[in-house]
């Protein structure tokens, strides 16, 4: 401890270099951060789906359509708390480039099976009141500026409503739902009926199935008992955990985790290279001072404990402070206005980044340490 | 005349000794060749992903949808429409037959190699007339597929990403048994990706009873498509939309691209920012530990602007050496990986591969070379003005 004025007279020796350096680690961090959040986006936040919670699709594929009629028989299930249905629009609002998904569904049941999507409970009232009701997410709505009491007319373009002529829906937006920071609310929820009674072909039929299970561990169970039950139907399903359903449509995605990783360790392995550089060069000009601290009787190990400390110091201060200007950049939300489903910077990943700005500060100290360590009076003061 | 052999002279002394301190030099070359491999690895999958999407799209073809979709998949058009549109003037024909394919654009799960999760593979009813219309395609193995039948052939692509697509074997989806018959290719396009199997044995399967998604029409020629759409847009009977094939196709590529590019600029310049400070490290050294020979030359009367343009000199040639390495090992790295991903408009698969192309390593070195005289300039500036008579006491 009584050694950190010299830790920290050191380091200002060369202002401008040490601005750099920091300057340098600052970045890298800030990159580090960034990729972590655009990655937690990509993967459509696996960690928040609910194990407890069941999707049931089409087995040929997602686009397959289910009979309405599979509800009842999946709610006679023992061990099923509750099931809902969903089935996707995928209409245009103004201009294609505007997507954000759009989904039909049962207002009471859905917003029960996930609590995580909060709505205030006049606003469900008003829902429940009105046929045409809509509600969208916060982030959403603000990206296209609605308020609720809003008319928002949406082109269909997979469901046509009967009677042909214009493909225009329109709903009335009653309440916008909002959520913790981790929870997508780029999306825009409307009522099953009013779409099931207006649509010209399609009738009774919806797009996936939700269900709640009482016991997670069961899960896998269950899922097979319904696969089980529909089989050899016209209409056979598939049954995953929400998880796991999520997990693998990110996958279809590619593999955006993997090639974020390798980015950041080009990043990082550049920012080490220069940093460790300018520490061995920092060391280096010093070699007749280390010498001198060495005659007056500094121990090898102090030597090295000082030149590390001085590594770690740049280390997290500047990765500290990049991580923190990541942090405060993702508590001002989204700056792409719900492009991107969600943007969180999960804790686990602040962790890591602190355990790599640590390995960065060690890594970067340890040559040129090791080199004051091992440093020979007489060589040294010869050198000079 | 004197200033420019002065400065001639001086770089090329410079520019000689730089193997003599490629230890201290190796920070510069290999911050800035991280920073092209990045850039170009990066910008190579949007590149790929373009031309895949490019290759697909040809304009002396058009594309009839339903009025307003934008994607195959959510357009619809009864069998009766689509005999409408085979009608149009401005269709190549063979013989009596009009050149143009009804088609259906399904999707079907099937395991991915790579990670063995289910992925939403394109699949396509056609015509016996597919092959006329893309007169690109033929297939490469097997053979063609026997309308009428659950044979199904696969694009080159589809059959290298997703599990089970071999040539004899059979794909069980649902109550259904598709048999691979063959594979196809189509100049490396979007439709590699795809299944082909018979329009109308589709219909049934997914119970679409008499109905289409899109009509593929190869034009008389490319400015056959005005007369074309006029036609079908003031046909009364049916209500579509018309487009340029290339057109169809390049905007479907436009969000992904966009995306990946900025993405891909924005990290290479703040990773730039790192290499450029090591360029700017290993000058200043070089510098500091040549101040007594530059001194020496100054003092023999070579002028400030001779000493200030070899010390830029020498960093722009480390840049270029960073960057020729970084392009190196970007071109070796990803050229032609081969990936898929999802195309969120067609809600589909599409594989392509990665392409470093020669204007993404031009850019790279571009990029270098500026990363380059960045790093350079301060430590030129300095070994310039470094005062003769103090640099020459220095050790």
């Amino acid at each position: 401890m009584r050694y950190l004025p010299l830790v920290w007279k050191n380091l200002w020796r060369r202002k401008i270099r040490t601005l750099f350096t920091l300057a340098c680690i600052f970045v890298a961090f800030v990159l580090f951060g960034l990729l972590m959040t655009i990655r937690t986006a990509f993967t459509l936040g696996v960690e928040l789906a609910g194990l407890d919670r069941l999707v049931l699709i089409h087995k040929v594929s997602l686009i397959r359509p289910l009979p309405i009629a599979y509800q009842a028989r999946i709610a006679s299930v023992p061990g099923v708390q509750a099931v809902t249905h969903n089935t996707w629009f995928g209409g245009i609002y103004q201009e294609p480039s505007n997507f954000f998904a759009q989904i039909a569904l049962e207002p009471e049941p859905y917003f029960r099976i996930y609590p995580e999507f909060r709505l205030r409970p006049e606003e469900m009232k008003a829902w429940l009141a009105d046929r045409q009701g809509a509600v969208a997410g916060r982030d959403l709505a603000a990206r296209f500026g609605w308020k609720v009491g809003d008319r928002i007319p949406i082109q269909g373009t997979i469901w046509h409503p009967k009677g042909g002529g214009n493909d225009t829906w329109e709903f009335n937006l009653v309440g916008i739902y909002d959520g913790e920071p981790a929870v997508d609310k780029t999306q825009f929820f409307f009522r099953y009926d009013y779409l099931d009674e207006n649509r010209s072909g399609g009738e009774g039929q919806v797009g996936w199935y939700i269900v709640k299970v009482d016991d997670p561990a069961r899960s896998v169970d269950l899922a097979h008992r319904f696969d089980d039950m529909f089989a050899n139907s016209s209409d056979e399903t598939k049954t995953t955990t929400e998880k796991g359903f999520v997990e693998s449509f990110a996958k279809q995605i590619g593999d955006i985790g993997a090639i974020m990783i390798s980015i950041l360790v080009a990043v990082l392995f550049t920012i080490l290279l220069v940093v460790a550089s300018t520490m061995a060069q920092a060391v280096r000009e010093r070699t007749s001072e280390l010498a001198v601290l060495k005659t007056l009787g500094f121990s090898s190990v102090t030597l090295l404990t000082l030149v590390l400390a001085e590594s770690l110091f740049i280390a997290i201060l500047g990765g500290g402070l990049g991580l923190l200007f990541v942090w405060a950049v993702v508590q001002n939300g989204d700056p792409t206005h719900g492009l991107l489903p969600m943007f969180v910077l999960p804790t686990r990943d602040v962790a890591a980044g602190a355990g790599l700005i640590l390995l960065l500060g060690l890594l970067a100290g340890m040559l040129p340490a090791l080199q004051a360590m091992r440093l020979r009076i007489t060589d040294a003061l010869r050198r000079n | 005349m004197n200033w420019l052999s002065q400065t001639v002279a001086v770089t090329l002394v410079n520019l000689r000794t730089i193997p003599q301190r490629l230890s201290s030099s190796a920070v510069a070359i290999i911050g800035i060749a991280g920073v092209v491999i990045v850039l170009v690895a990066v910008l190579s999958i949007a590149e790929g992903f373009k031309a895949a999407m490019r290759g697909a799209g040809s304009d002396s073809r058009a594309i009839v949808m339903r009025s307003g979709a934008d994607a195959e998949m959510t357009s619809g058009l009864t069998g009766p429409d689509t005999d409408i549109v085979k009608q149009a003037p401005g269709i190549k024909r063979d013989g009596q037959a009009v050149v143009a394919s009804a088609e259906l654009f399904v999707i079907i799960d099937l395991p991915k190699k790579s990670t063995g999760t289910s992925a939403n593979v394109p699949m396509r009813g056609i015509e016996t007339t597919a092959f006329k219309v893309r007169n690109e395609a033929s297939i490469v193995s097997g053979r063609m597929l026997q309308f009428g039948t659950n044979e199904v052939i696969v694009g080159r692509a589809a059959s290298g990403q997703f599990a089970g697509l071999d040539v004899g074997s059979e794909i069980k989806s649902g109550q259904v048994t598709w048999t691979v018959v063959g594979v196809f290719e189509d100049d490396g396009g979007v439709p590699e990706t795809e299944i082909w199997c018979d329009a109308k044995t589709l219909q049934g399967v997914y119970r679409r009873g008499n109905s289409y998604q899109s009509v593929l029409v190869q034009l008389e020629g490319p400015d056959s498509l005005g007369p074309f759409k006029d036609w079908l847009t003031a046909n009364p009977q049916i209500n579509v939309g018309v487009r340029r094939e290339s057109d169809y196709y390049a905007a479907q590529s436009l969000t992904l691209t966009t995306l990946i590019r900025s993405v891909g600029f924005v990290i290479a310049a703040l990773m730039g920012i790192a290499a450029v400070f090591g360029a700017i490290l290993t000058m200043y050294t070089a510098v500091a530990t040549r101040a007594r020979e530059i001194a020496t030359l100054r003092a023999l009367g070579f002028n400030a602007t001779a000493v200030l343009v070899s010390v830029l000199a020498e960093s722009i040639a480390l840049a270029a050496v960073g960057g020729v390495i970084g392009g190196v090992i970007a071109y070796l790295g990803f050229n032609g990986y081969q990936t898929s991903t999802i195309n969120f408009q067609t809600f589909s698969q599409v594989a392509f591969a990665f392409r470093v192309t020669p204007e993404l390593l031009l850019m790279g070195l571009v990029w270098s070379l500026a990363m380059g005289l960045l790093g350079g300039l301060l430590p030129a500036v300095r070994a310039s003005r470094l005062p003769i008579v103090t640099a020459l006491r220095e050790l």
